[in-house]
């Protein structure tokens, strides 16, 4: 079962219209849309614009501006590292390199077959039972290489 | 008679099994016929000990940690039988960890079942609140203003002062809006508190709405913490269907109401203007002051703008008054500060006590040292923007001003613990590329010194023109702090000149540099 629907335009502009009225509303439209699809669909851009009457710029620079929002889908498992202090302290950078080489590519990078996104995140609060990670949105902490390397495989899955 | 059994949903403890272990319990228990209900409190804070359960017994909670699924069976034969096991730490409230704590802004936290509208009352809950009614808006701010609070973001501003500039500032609309976008490094009392004693911040928010003027409040709280937005969206829920959001609160004549905001992954956003130009909907870009929020600021409206501690802190304030509150702490830093330890730490979690106790006191004798049992080199206080500090400066008080006499910042109270594995001058350098991440792009020492900064430190580290580059960096930091519209930029310098400074070694260059600290 995939976990996001599929593009649809009638979809996005009832998500759209659903905050329509509210107060500041880009972003609680652009975090429902990429709920629902995975990420911001391009044409989503300008019907937000529409729906708030301001210029299809100003989305699009509250959209590029802020890291949590997806030009494109992410691999069918997303894994967050936290690279933050706390975690380096703990012995985080080790633990990020061998994810990397299991992995076979660096952070930041999504593998060929689109199975897997693996992100750096900045602190998931964390940071007293640190290394930390995030996969599909469960938590993880105090990693150690063995915990690393189940996440890693249970990621590529 | 059912058995009460805690099991923290703090997202501390979730990391580490919390949820697998009550489902396990309650597996247990079904299997063994054995009534019991599970309560998901927050976490008291001694994280080394989570998933940390306790069992209610007539003497009190008696804390069984660190659990695994491993333990469950007997963890459970123990808690329903005679209470021995190697896991017990015997009654909660005794454990030395806690009970030397002096526990105000903290005080319900792992406590009471976050959800719970009756059990917050029922351990003091609004108390304050009722206070705050009955004293009417001049003497509450008068209140908060005597109590010596100041702001626990990390400027620490006095609250009561923001509080008198928007309620003497007249608009048909005014806001109470709460920073909840914990993202430094090594701080999590915020995300504590909203998965731990929500109401304590609806509280808080209500009386500055009620103080100020304001009816509407919103809480930012950062993307990374989904089990804080659960938990506070469904504590704000109930705070509504209990009387104590909305219209005339408490049967009072005061209307109030919160809306929980997600953010999207921009540290930037935890400095105040920026968060407010992102509830409008743009791009985090600080926004020039002044004006300051107080006057314009969420939708041009007069504005307060507090952090979670901050905001959590008042109702006991209001509570026990101002004096009580005043009396804990030192100089000009009144109160208590819950301080998180984290990184490289044996006993990692939240301590909360008055100001005044110093740094070797707090890594060495209450952290335990470090965890890979490997001599303690230096500390980030503050998160990526606080000053790294040697063993030397063990002896420096908890407290604002003695931290900024040391060019450091207390900040948001995190600390982060590094053994003498610590390259300094990675450390340096990732504090000028999280900058270069993380800048909002609107002033140039910022976004253009800090990629300036990486690139810099790299040509030091490969001895390359050593001693011009030193000076490079230690020119470029000055700009930054002195040039930069917001902290990010401008408290940059903090973790790399404190490097330099007290780690010359690691950067080639021998410990005779120039005196960086003014």
């Amino acid at each position: 079962m995939d976990k996001f629907e599929p593009w649809s335009e009638p979809r996005a502009r009832e998500i759209i219209s659903r905050h329509a009225k509210r107060e500041g509303a880009v972003l609680p439209m652009l975090h429902d849309v990429q709920h629902a699809f995975g990420y911001v669909p391009e044409p989503v851009i300008p019907m937000i614009a529409e729906a708030l009457n301001i210029s299809r710029a100003e989305v699009h620079g509250t959209f590029t501006f802020y890291h949590d929002f997806r030009h494109e889908p992410a691999g069918k498992h997303v894994l967050k590292f936290c690279r933050a202090e706390a975690c380096q302290a703990a012995g985080g950078d080790h633990l990020c390199a061998r994810a990397e080489q299991k992995l076979g590519m660096k952070i930041g990078e999504t593998t060929a077959d689109h199975r897997v996104t693996f992100e750096p995140i900045y602190c998931l609060g964390l940071c007293s039972v640190a290394p930390s990670a995030m996969l599909d949105g469960k938590i993880y902490g105090r990693l150690d290489e063995q915990r690393v390397d189940a996440l890693v495989s249970e990621a590529q899955r | 008679m059912s058995t009460r059994i805690y099991i923290p949903g703090d997202a501390a403890a979730v990391a580490c099994g919390a949820d697998e272990i009550a489902e396990a319990i309650a597996a247990s228990a079904k299997k063994r016929s054995k009534e019991i209900q599970i309560i998901r409190n927050g976490s008291r804070g001694m994280h080394w000990l989570e998933p940390m359960l306790e069992v209610a017994t007539p003497k009190g909670r008696v804390a069984y940690g660190p659990v695994t699924l491993f333990d469950v069976e007997s963890v459970l034969d123990a808690m329903l039988g005679d209470g021995k096991h190697k896991l017990s730490h015997g009654i909660a409230d005794e454990i030395p960890w806690l009970k030397n704590q002096t526990r105000l802004t903290f005080a319900r936290c792992g406590i009471v079942d976050p959800r719970s509208l009756e059990d917050y009352k029922a351990h003091d809950g609004y108390k304050g609140l009722a206070k705050a009614i009955a004293a009417g808006p001049e003497k509450t701010v008068e209140e908060v203003t005597n109590s010596g609070l100041r702001g626990r973001g990390g400027a620490g501003f006095p609250t009561g002062i923001k509080w008198k500039t928007v309620a003497s500032t007249s608009a048909d609309q005014k806001y109470i809006v709460c920073n909840a976008d914990e993202g430094d490094s090594g701080t999590f009392a915020d995300r504590m508190i909203m998965e731990g004693d929500p109401f304590v911040l609806i509280e808080g928010m209500t009386i500055a709405g009620i103080s100020v003027g304001a009816t509407k409040g919103y809480v930012y709280i950062r993307s990374e913490y989904p089990h804080a937005i659960a938990t506070f969206t469904d504590a704000c829920e109930a705070g509504r269907k209990g009387g104590v959001l909305g219209k005339n609160i408490l049967g009072s004549n005061y209307d109030f109401d919160i809306e929980v905001r997600t953010g999207a992954g921009a540290y930037v956003c935890g400095e105040e203007t920026s968060l407010l130009e992102s509830l409008e909907g743009r791009r985090g870009q600080v926004r020039a002051k002044p004006p300051l929020p107080a006057i314009k600021g969420l939708f041009g409206k007069p504005t307060v703008i507090n952090n979670v501690l901050s905001l959590a802190t008042v109702p006991v304030v209001m509570e026990k008054g101002a004096e009580f509150y005043k009396g804990f702490g030192m100089g000009r830093s009144r109160g208590t500060m819950p301080i998180q330890l984290a990184g490289n730490i044996k006993h990692g979690g939240l301590y909360e006590v008055a100001f005044g106790i110093t740094l070797g006191e707090l890594v060495d004798e209450i952290g335990g040292g470090t965890a890979s049992g490997r001599p303690v080199r230096a500390v980030q206080v503050g998160g990526p923007l606080g000053a790294y500090f040697p063993r030397a400066f063990f002896d420096t008080p908890f407290d604002y001003e003695a931290f900024a006499a040391r060019d450091g910042l207390i900040g948001h109270a995190g600390i982060v613990v590094f053994d003498d594995t610590v390259d300094m001058a990675k450390q340096a350098r990732f504090a000028m590329e999280f900058c270069s991440i993380e800048s909002c792009g609107k002033c140039t020492p910022c976004r253009i010194g800090s990629t300036r900064g990486v690139e810099t430190i790299d040509k030091i580290v490969a001895r390359q023109d050593h001693a011009k580059n030193l000076e490079v960096l230690e020119d470029l930091c000055n700009t930054m702090k002195f040039g930069s519209l917001c902290a990010l930029g401008g408290f940059t310098p903090y973790p790399v000149m404190s490097a330099l400074t007290h780690f010359p070694e690691d950067f080639g260059a021998t410990p005779k540099l120039p005196q960086a600290a003014e």
